[in-house]
């Protein structure tokens, strides 16, 4: 299963709830943007709240796609509709349909709980998406962007190395 | 053989288009498909454009409307029929006799292949649909093995395709109502097999249950790989016996029966997985054309690492090389 270096969990385990929530939350806002469709294949479901938590972070991700709100959190996780936990790379290459959600199931490095037909809902519409985080990431970063997404590439490259995560 | 590839999702589709299917098979956004899930399948302009794609790279579009027509609600099914016509569809793959009749006798032109959802696996039955609806191709459910389809192509008149890789339903296909039994809806009518709306995970220390409305499908423990929370693939105890009591969580793999199906006379073989990412689609469709290419040495080789992707990551060759427990 693969987890986050230490050199990267440290510091996002000191940074301040508020800028890490800052980020996730441009980050989000930019996917929103940039994907409509999303919302179109969500349906109903976009008014579900949705709990993101990675098992090699110290923080939970709470997401209600109708209401365009992100929060972070740490601690308990909190109280959602849906939730799934896996290792933050197989997180967000699911985000990317970079990975295959049921593979993943089958082989436990991803596990599901609360309302299936929301979390099923979420999968189709993400994985039709066609995301791609580092792009989004170079558009927030202003005249830094090709020099941030080409490093976003770079990481998820190394970071997903090996597993079944490309596509044509 | 043609390679009959899977799509849930318009970027699943561009995917197999692109790993080299020679056709895609895709349903409508409503029940009248058997993988009527949240958030998969096509609107009517999603499948425009993509039967439009697949025309452009020479690929066939072939639209399901394989689950059974509920009656008082047949309008449905038929302007889904009327509309994948209208949208150039190079085949209907149909299951309920009523819907062929329909486009039989509407479409006389239209290709029409019968589902493995029809459970047509007799002579006499594929026969029948071949001359009262002009069927074309059958898809056989897979409940024979290698030498059953080879003396079935023999004496029908109508193109075969089999399953070679994927999902595997017990053998009762299009008459199968174990998930009626737990939820109220089926596969056949309702065109989800354990709808999500009553599946639950939880878990208990550190093994996983799976539930399917009142019933309890299955614990896995700590690294057990797991599987899909239907019935058919239940643990259950049975008297003081605790096992599989229809079927193991498995995958089917026929890559190795290949050159014997081949020979056996079959047209197609067909990908399972409508309900799976692009990422799957991709991987196992670029595979299996490969391995069409490749010696029978090579194959085992090419098709191996699809086995990690594969529920309970275990793979069998299932009816068509029958060795019962």
């Amino acid at each position: 299963m693969p987890s986050l270096p230490p050199l990267l969990v440290k510091p996002v385990d000191l940074a301040p709830l508020w800028l890490v929530e800052r980020v996730a939350r441009h980050l989000f806002s930019g996917v929103l943007k940039a994907h409509p469709d999303l919302f179109e294949r969500l349906g109903a479901y976009r008014e579900t709240c949705y709990g993101f938590s990675p098992v090699d972070l110290p923080l939970h991700f709470t997401v209600v796609p109708a209401m365009k709100t992100l929060a972070v959190s740490r601690g308990a996780p909190p109280l959602v509709d849906a939730r799934i936990e896996g290792p933050l790379v197989l997180l967000l290459g699911l985000l990317e349909g970079r990975c295959d959600a049921d593979a993943l199931f089958f082989s436990r490095d991803l596990s599901v709980t609360g309302d299936m037909e929301a979390m099923l809902a979420l999968r189709n519409a993400l994985d039709d998406s066609a995301i791609d985080l580092p792009r989004e990431l170079g558009a927030l970063a202003g005249p830094f962007s090709p020099l941030v997404a080409g490093t976003a590439r770079y990481i998820r490259g190394k970071a997903l190395e090996g597993r079944d995560a490309t596509w044509n | 053989m043609e390679l009959i590839c899977p799509a849930g999702t318009p970027a699943a589709f561009r995917e197999a288009v692109e790993a080299g299917a020679d056709a895609v098979y895709c349903g409508f956004r409503d029940e009248t498909n058997a993988r009527n899930f949240p958030g998969l399948n096509f609107s009517r302009e999603e499948l425009r454009q993509s039967i439009a794609l697949a025309r452009r790279k020479k690929v066939q579009t072939f639209v399901a409307l394989n689950t059974f027509m509920r009656a008082g609600d047949e309008a449905l099914w038929y302007s889904a029929a009327d509309d994948a016509v209208a949208m150039g569809a190079d085949a209907l793959i149909l299951a309920d006799f009523g819907l062929m009749a329909y486009v039989a006798e509407k479409y006389p032109q239209q290709r029409l292949h019968v589902s493995v959802q029809a459970s047509a696996s007799n002579p006499e039955a594929i026969r029948f649909l071949v001359e009262a609806f002009g069927a074309k191709r059958v898809v056989l459910p897979r409940v024979l093995t290698v030498q059953d389809i080879a003396r079935l192509t023999r004496q029908i008149d109508c193109e075969v395709e089999v399953f070679a890789f994927g999902g595997l339903c017990v053998m009762a296909e299009g008459r199968c109502s174990l998930s009626s039994y737990a939820t109220g809806k089926s596969p056949n009518m309702n065109g989800v097999c354990s709808p999500a709306s009553h599946v639950r995970y939880r878990q208990d220390g550190a093994d996983l249950v799976s539930e399917l409305g009142a019933y309890t499908i299955n614990r896995f423990g700590p690294g057990e790989a797991s599987g899909y929370p239907t019935l058919c693939k239940g643990r259950f105890e049975i008297g003081d016996v605790e096992g599989y009591a229809f079927e193991d969580p498995v995958s089917l793999d026929v890559i190795d029966e290949i050159d014997a199906l081949r020979a056996a006379g079959v047209s197609a073989l067909k990908i399972e997985g409508r309900q799976r990412g692009k990422a799957y689609v991709a991987e196992v469709v670029s595979s299996l054309k490969k391995a069409l290419g490749a010696s029978p040495g090579e194959r085992a080789a090419l098709v191996a690492r699809l086995r990690a992707m594969s529920e309970g990551q275990r793979t069998t060759t299932g009816a068509y090389d029958k060795r019962w427990r």
